[in-house]
């Protein structure tokens, strides 16, 4: 990259990010329209940043080649950006494009919704115990290329090797480097342990709980795994449904099950439960379980339970435990207040949040990454 | 990444290359050719094809999306050359041979048609220098008033960069006129109202104080003032140069005026080649199939060579390719400049079959082309040699936007429509023309904008957009009359930011 792009590149950046963190309330609320790229990367179009110019409006007639009848449709609407052909006059209509789309990783991401939440890092827990290789250039080696050369280690094996056969004179210092003296900067393979990470995640997909509050969930459940991933290395996600009786599905399944049947939030922890008993030793890992529901259950019976289960196995297992209510029309919001009632609103694990609407999610998502477990 | 050596293959190549141009008669400037990376091209061409530029961020913003497009597959830059004395033109280090070869032979072809179309005849060929002085002097405005300020004030100079007079170039006595009067403050002031008109006549000194007492003479003043500021428009023709109009206008202060000359500068720079698009890529197009076809071109390499020369003349549906188009036209003028297929004996043959068989050996095709590459621009191009016959030939049609099915729909295949439609779409570099009609709207001080309504509605929420920028800069509120849906309307951009229409 010429040195003039990079700084243009950087600065541009730079004012994406602004863009970003201005409206990101906004760009939290439409997840759905960042596109996915690969595992780590999203595109987010970005229409506002170009620079405003009188221009005509876009349903206006033009000229068109090929084949067709008056009244037919002109081919290829979907992309009235596309330009044929490939080569590029200096001139001005570089740069001219449609809607912008720019590339974050999710590393980003997390960034700008943590130096915008103010999120705390979290300070893990537990044994490292995800294994990765990392190569780091700490060693030397009498080989190598050009690029690394270490010139101050060559010059001393040269110097020592003047030094030993005699040839070094202390009034004419000159030292000539042999290929023998060549030394090279060389990579180590570490093995470094990591912190491992595992995010439980809980739903009520009982018939109160609608297609928007569902949205919600999967809106909260993005960028609460962008948080960790970039907190945690190799973070696992596992998914639960339940209604008044739970399994454990994959990821699609989850944001997609409608029940009708009732709701018995006690039979998802006991899967939580199994699950980590099962896989997830809790001195090995982070354990972060998550349940969305909108705050019905079956009795009162029920919610003693669970909060039983809470007491005596689940806290002990996790970093954290978070309830988040998304408020229905059906729902009445009683489970909230039961768990406020037990645990009250600054135990050490248990997190709660009422998400009123789409507009509550920032305020719920600080409110369960901002404590920092 | 600058070298100016070709390795020894392609230096034998440009000059194989540049020896048949010349033997076709090409004129061309010095042509320097180097050879970068793909990441350097997509710098360079973030960059307008300059290889230094003013610190901004949408050439990082070019870079990011030319970078992406080109790891996408999407698209690829293959030839990037910049209108100076000598010419520099770029070619990618991880093109094939036969690539190369077809860049040189299109290359040429442009630095050609830089030399010699008269559109050009006014440009900088010392841009490349230009450009690297705007960019030290931008960079040291930045550095004594903060990158912020200054490139927030180039986010608004650039907004109307495309609100120059493209002819200005060719008046130079109105250029001169116009640059000698430039003042750096505030809006002007009325002329001086001569204080003797207004008195009444009176040859009897003596009476003098009773005929035109203080007060009647001082109520006379005010009132051939007015008279004088209404009839005295400002400016006295409509500005189509609205960049300048703010330059001699606005209360800018130096740093100011001298970034909103340069970015002026880099726009008249730009302009030619946005009057002559269709022409150009057609003439560079028109000489690498040439040349490539009939010289250069090994046994071997044709189909690599028509592979890279389908994809550049390929016709996406719906839409008008130029450099398509371009090369189509000036095959057909040589045509019928060979087969004397024009003139009035021609025109007014009504016997098809004698029209289709039509041809005196007039022989002149090649002749004529040289003539239309040197005095045309698109619009004349399209407009004085485009026939009936090349647009059925081409498919082309027209087409408007459908309400009811929110769809663009193929109207007609009409000659005359067609061509007019054409012609609109390219008529000011197919952007909205207006002028300043009034610099002194109101007796306010304010702006009005006339927009030369050609049958396209503004976008308003981009005018209000580059209205404000006019504001910003004028610190004056700004209107435009301009019509919609076929009614006239005058929108207003005021000190509290509001944007409102009136009818």
């Amino acid at each position: 990259m010429m040195d003039g792009t990079k700084r243009d590149h950087a600065r541009f950046r730079q004012i994406i990010r602004g863009k970003i963190k201005q409206d990101l309330k906004k760009y939290i609320h439409h997840s759905e329209m960042f596109g996915r790229k690969g595992k780590d990367v999203v595109t987010i179009p970005m229409p506002q940043i170009d620079i405003p110019r009188f221009r005509f409006g876009s349903n206006q007639g033009g000229v068109g080649q090929g084949d067709g009848d008056a009244g037919d449709p002109v081919p290829g609407q979907g992309d009235p950006n596309g330009e044929p052909g490939d080569g590029k006059e200096a001139g001005k209509d570089a740069g001219e494009h449609g809607d912008l789309e720019v590339e974050f990783t999710l590393e980003e991401l997390a960034e700008i919704l943590a130096e915008e939440l103010e999120l705390p890092k979290i300070e893990p827990r537990g044994q490292k115990t995800l294994k990765s290789k990392v190569d780091k250039y700490t060693s030397i080696a009498s080989q190598g290329s050009n690029a690394l050369r270490h010139f101050k280690r060559t010059f001393k094996e040269a110097l020592k090797r003047q030094v030993a056969t005699g040839t070094y004179n202390p009034d004419n210092p000159v030292i000539i480097p042999i290929k023998k003296d060549m030394r090279y900067r060389s990579w180590k393979s570490d093995v470094k342990t990591e912190n491992s990470a595992v995010i439980i995640y809980m739903m009520d997909v009982s018939g109160s709980m609608g297609d928007e509050q569902k949205e919600i969930v999967r809106t909260e459940a993005f960028w609460i795994n962008t948080w960790l991933r970039s907190q945690y290395k190799g973070v696992e996600t596992r998914y639960i449904i339940h209604d008044a009786t739970a399994k454990e599905v994959d990821e699609d399944t989850f944001f997609r099950t409608k029940e009708s049947g009732g709701t018995l939030i006690s039979s998802a922890y006991k899967v939580c439960e199994q699950i980590i008993n099962q896989d997830y030793p809790p001195s090995d890992w982070n354990i972060y379980a998550f349940h969305f529901s909108d705050g019905d259950n079956w009795s009162t019976e029920d919610t003693r339970a669970c909060i039983d289960l809470m007491k005596n196995s689940l806290l002990n297992k996790v970093n954290a435990f978070c309830y988040g209510q998304v408020d229905s029309r059906y729902g009445s919001g009683q489970f909230y207040k039961d768990l406020m009632e037990a645990f009250g609103s600054d135990d050490d694990k248990v997190i709660t949040s009422r998400i009123e609407n789409k507009d509550g999610i920032l305020a719920s998502i600080k409110d369960f990454l901002g404590k920092g477990k | 990444m600058r070298s100016t050596d070709l390795p020894p293959e392609l230096a034998k190549l440009r000059d194989e290359i540049r020896g048949y141009a010349v033997g076709y008669g090409l004129d061309c400037f010095e042509t320097i050719f180097e050879m970068v990376p793909s990441d350097a091209i997509n710098s360079l061409a973030a960059q307008e094809g300059f290889p230094v530029r003013y610190p901004h961020w949408r050439f990082g913003m070019n870079y990011d999306q030319y970078s992406k497009g080109y790891e996408w597959g999407l698209q690829k830059i293959y030839e990037m050359v910049i209108n100076t004395n000598p010419a520099y033109a770029y070619l990618m280090s991880s093109n094939s041979y036969v690539d190369q070869k077809t860049v040189m032979a299109h290359v040429y072809g442009h630095v050609d048609f830089f030399k010699n179309n008269i559109w050009f005849s006014k440009t900088n060929r010392k841009m490349l220098d230009a450009m690297a002085n705007h960019a030290v002097r931008i960079r040291h405005y930045m550095d004594e008033f903060g990158q912020d300020s200054v490139e927030n004030f180039i986010d608004l100079c650039l907004s109307i960069d495309n609100l120059i007079d493209p002819h200005l170039p060719f008046q130079e006595a109105k250029k001169s006129q116009n640059t000698s009067t430039a003042s750096s403050s505030g809006m002007p002031s009325s002329a001086p109202v001569q204080q003797e008109i207004g008195r009444l006549k009176n040859d009897r000194s003596y009476m003098d104080k009773y005929i035109n007492p203080p007060e009647f003479l001082e109520a006379q003043k005010k009132k051939m003032q007015e008279q004088s500021r209404q009839n005295k428009k400002f400016p006295a023709q409509p500005e189509r140069d609205v960049m300048l109009f703010l330059m001699e206008n606005a209360p800018l202060n130096d740093w100011q005026q001298d970034v909103l000359r340069m970015i002026r500068d880099e726009s008249y720079y730009f302009i030619p080649q946005m009057q002559t698009k269709i022409m150009n890529e057609g003439w560079a197009s028109y000489w690498h199939s040439e040349i490539m076809t009939k010289k250069a071109l090994k046994a071997d390499e044709i189909i690599d060579f028509a592979d890279h020369h389908a994809g550049v003349m390929a016709m996406q549906p719906g839409r008008v390719n130029p450099y398509k188009v371009g090369v189509e036209l000036f095959r057909d003028i040589e045509d019928r400049w060979n087969r004397g297929r024009f003139g009035k004996e021609y025109e007014e043959c009504t016997d098809l079959r004698v029209r289709e068989q039509w041809d005196t050996k007039l022989g002149k095709g090649r002749e004529k082309i040289f003539e239309v590459r040197q005095v045309c621009n698109d619009i004349t191009f399209i407009d004085e040699y485009i026939t009936p016959e090349f647009i059925d030939r081409f498919k082309l049609y027209t087409y408007e936007y459908n309400k009811r099915t929110g769809q663009h729909e193929i109207v007609d295949r009409n000659f005359d429509t067609v061509k007019e439609k054409l012609l609109t779409s390219i008529t000011n570099q197919g952007r909205p023309d207006i002028s300043v009609v009034d610099g002194n709207y109101l007796n306010r001080g304010e702006i009005l904008l006339g927009h030369k309504h050609v049958g396209m509605d503004l976008d308003m929420k981009y005018a209000r957009e580059t209205m404000r920028s006019i504001f910003l800069i004028s610190t004056r509120p700004v209107h435009i009359e301009t019509l919609i849906d076929g009614r006239k309307k005058v929108y207003s951009y005021n000190e509290k930011h509001e944007f409102i229409a009136n009818d």
